[in-house]
């Protein structure tokens, strides 16, 4: 009970298209994240497979069923939003039991479902509450359970952290994922944060300029990046992408190397360079040098380190990690 | 030093200038209901003094209540303006919502059109209107005056509801379709209420010509039955002999309907209950 198929969807408004021909499968139960920068048309697809949009051409099947011509509310689908866009009139109680209560469902069953949504958010103190009387994580916690006591096939989270503080967000993202285990839920999750993106999915679909750059788990995205635009996306700080021809290499267009790949020394190395800025974390220090050969590179180190600005260092890059991409920008294998 | 702190000559000259305006604003409204409450010698004598107790005279209002049906004018002022003001709200709202959640083939053209009734008055038609009504049978009644009100109430209303429409959340708009609410639920249930100071406004504006107005009863509705306040208040205003006493105390009581709604509306302006829907 919820599986997802799109077939070459495609959306346009006007002149301009946002979508241009998505496929996608999602298995019954999977966790997966849209990802991409602002514009890409993650947010259209997520409204796509609600109906809030009606795709230009292409099919939407939900559990093989097809949903093109079906409203929102029958698709068997609960969405939770940025804006968290609860009712300002209704509590929280009734907030959360309305969409069963437009189905027909008898109170006895919307109360149960709702008790059982709240226990687990932990909103039996707010069921009475109207939603200006909460604050930003609760609204959200709301709008979470109001997604939860539809029962859908398919849950629809459009950006629901962004509108939180750091700590929250934190907090919030366990919570997300937690409830993932316990419900067995397929869902679908919208995100810009690829932190986000790399801490709940089961698949991470990339997506740029309306198209799929890159479908897979975290781990692929990670290591295996299809092209430089996901090479360049998944991973903080972003991966070092060097022209080849400054390596010598003939065949590839660019090389890219992660921050985290790199070693440094004093004494010798592959590419001699000085550190313009050092940005000290704690567990990790950031370095960014301007080498001869490569340019700007930044460099990942684990632990405390003492570099200075201006200091000279030889960075040695692990062979092994190294990703070549061609003249296309995808990756040389 | 903080320039945030308005200093005390400032605000003083604030409140002058606010006191000077309200001032000027209740003037004639006060005048009109000081008179209303003088005898005749009294008001031409001395018309700016307050009645005492030699000049009080409740003459005035005996006049009105017993010439002609005074009750009778008020209840279709009331009636003309209550439900000119409903239709007005309701139809204007609808148009408004259609105007600013769907998109469709020449929604800006049809908004400029339904906006083009407030730069032109609506009184430039007067002689369609009334042939019209004359041929659908309807001079002398109170539907022709609710309609001619609704259709002039309507291109304001239209105007600033949908500006206000395109504020409310798309998501919450959304997250209504998600959950069942069919589309006039969704316009009723979740955007009218949000939108609800912007309807005070719109009433305000709308109430208050209706309830004045001279020209349209006059041409439309002149009959006895049909008479509004403002119409029946002209039988005391002759070319030759002006029944002053009468005038005034119709005026003042002409005023307190009116005054009764806007205190209903404008306790609308200022509840929102806008927080805590998004953010």
């Amino acid at each position: 009970m919820g599986s997802l198929n799109l077939k070459s969807i495609r959306k346009a408004f006007g002149n301009h298209e946002v979508l241009k021909g998505i496929d996608l499968e999602v298995k019954d139960g999977e966790f997966v994240i849209f990802v991409g920068p602002s514009g890409c048309g993650k947010s259209t697809l997520l409204r796509v497979i609600a109906g809030l949009e009606d795709a230009t051409s292409g099919s939407v099947q939900i559990d093989g069923q097809e949903v093109v011509n079906t409203p929102p509310a029958k698709r068997g689908i609960a969405m939770v939003f940025q804006s968290y866009a609860l009712y300002p009139h209704l509590t929280v109680k009734d907030n959360m039991g309305l969409g069963l209560k437009q189905m027909g469902a008898p109170k006895a069953e919307v109360d149960a479902k709702v008790a059982k949504a709240s226990g687990m958010l932990s909103l039996e103190p707010y069921l009475a509450r109207r939603p200006a009387e909460l604050s930003g994580g609760q609204r959200q916690r709301v709008a979470i359970g109001r997604a939860i006591v539809r029962e859908p096939k398919l849950f629809l989270f459009d950006e629901p952290l962004s509108n939180l503080d750091a700590a929250l967000r934190v907090n919030t993202r366990l919570e997300i994922a937690r409830l993932h285990r316990s419900l067995k839920a397929t869902m679908i999750y919208v995100t810009h944060d690829q932190v986000e993106a790399m801490t709940l999915a089961d698949k991470i679909v990339v997506l740029n300029a309306g198209q799929i750059e890159q479908i897979g788990s975290p781990m692929e995205l990670y290591n295996k990046p299809a092209n430089t635009f996901v090479a360049g996306f998944i991973g903080s700080p972003q991966m070092n992408l060097v022209e080849a021809s400054r390596l010598g290499d003939g065949q590839a267009k660019t090389v890219g190397i992660r921050p985290e790949h790199i070693t440094l020394s004093r004494e010798n190395g592959d590419w001699k360079g000085k550190v313009i800025h050092v940005e000290h974390l704690g567990a990790d220090t950031i370095l960014y040098l301007e080498t001869e050969v490569t340019g700007l590179l930044t460099v990942r180190l684990f632990g405390e380190h003492q570099y200075d600005v201006d200091d000279i260092v030889y960075a040695t890059p692990d062979k092994a990690s190294m990703h070549r991409f061609g003249a296309d920008d995808r990756v040389l294998r | 030093m903080s320039k945030a702190r308005i200093s005390p000559l400032r605000s003083g000259f604030v409140h002058l200038a606010l006191a000077g305006y309200t001032v000027i604003a209740l003037f004639p409204v006060v005048l009109t209901i000081i008179n209303s409450l003088k005898d005749k010698n009294a008001i031409f004598r001395t018309p700016l003094a307050l009645p005492t107790a030699e000049t009080f005279s409740l003459i005035g209002y005996a006049t009105v209540l017993k010439q002609g049906d005074f009750i009778g004018y008020f209840q279709n002022s009331l009636i003309v303006t209550v439900v000119s003001i409903f239709f007005a709200l309701l139809f204007g709202a609808m148009a408004a919502f259609a105007l600013s959640e769907y998109r469709f083939r020449g929604n800006t053209l049809m908004g400029l059109y339904l906006a083009i009734g407030i730069m032109i008055p609506i009184r430039l038609g007067t002689v369609a209107i009334l042939q019209g009504m004359v041929a659908a049978g309807l001079v002398n009644t109170l539907t022709a005056l609710i309609l001619v009100y609704t259709a002039q109430g309507l291109p304001l209303a239209i105007f600033i509801l949908s500006e206000f429409m395109r504020t409310v959340s798309d998501d919450l708009k959304n997250a209504g379709r998600i959950d069942g609410l069919s589309e006039y639920a969704i316009f009723f249930r979740l955007v009218l209420p949000l939108v609800r100071p912007a309807m005070a406004t719109v009433a305000v504006f709308t109430m208050i010509p209706i309830w004045n107005d001279l020209w349209f009863p006059l041409i439309l509705a002149p009959g006895e039955a049909t008479k509004t306040v403002t119409l029946g208040s002209q039988v005391f205003i002759g070319q030759f002999v002006t029944n002053w006493n009468a005038v005034l105390a119709a005026l003042s009581l002409a005023i307190f309907p009116v005054l009764i709604l806007y205190v209903i509306f404008s306790r609308q302006l200022i509840r929102g209950i806008t927080a805590g829907a998004v953010k």
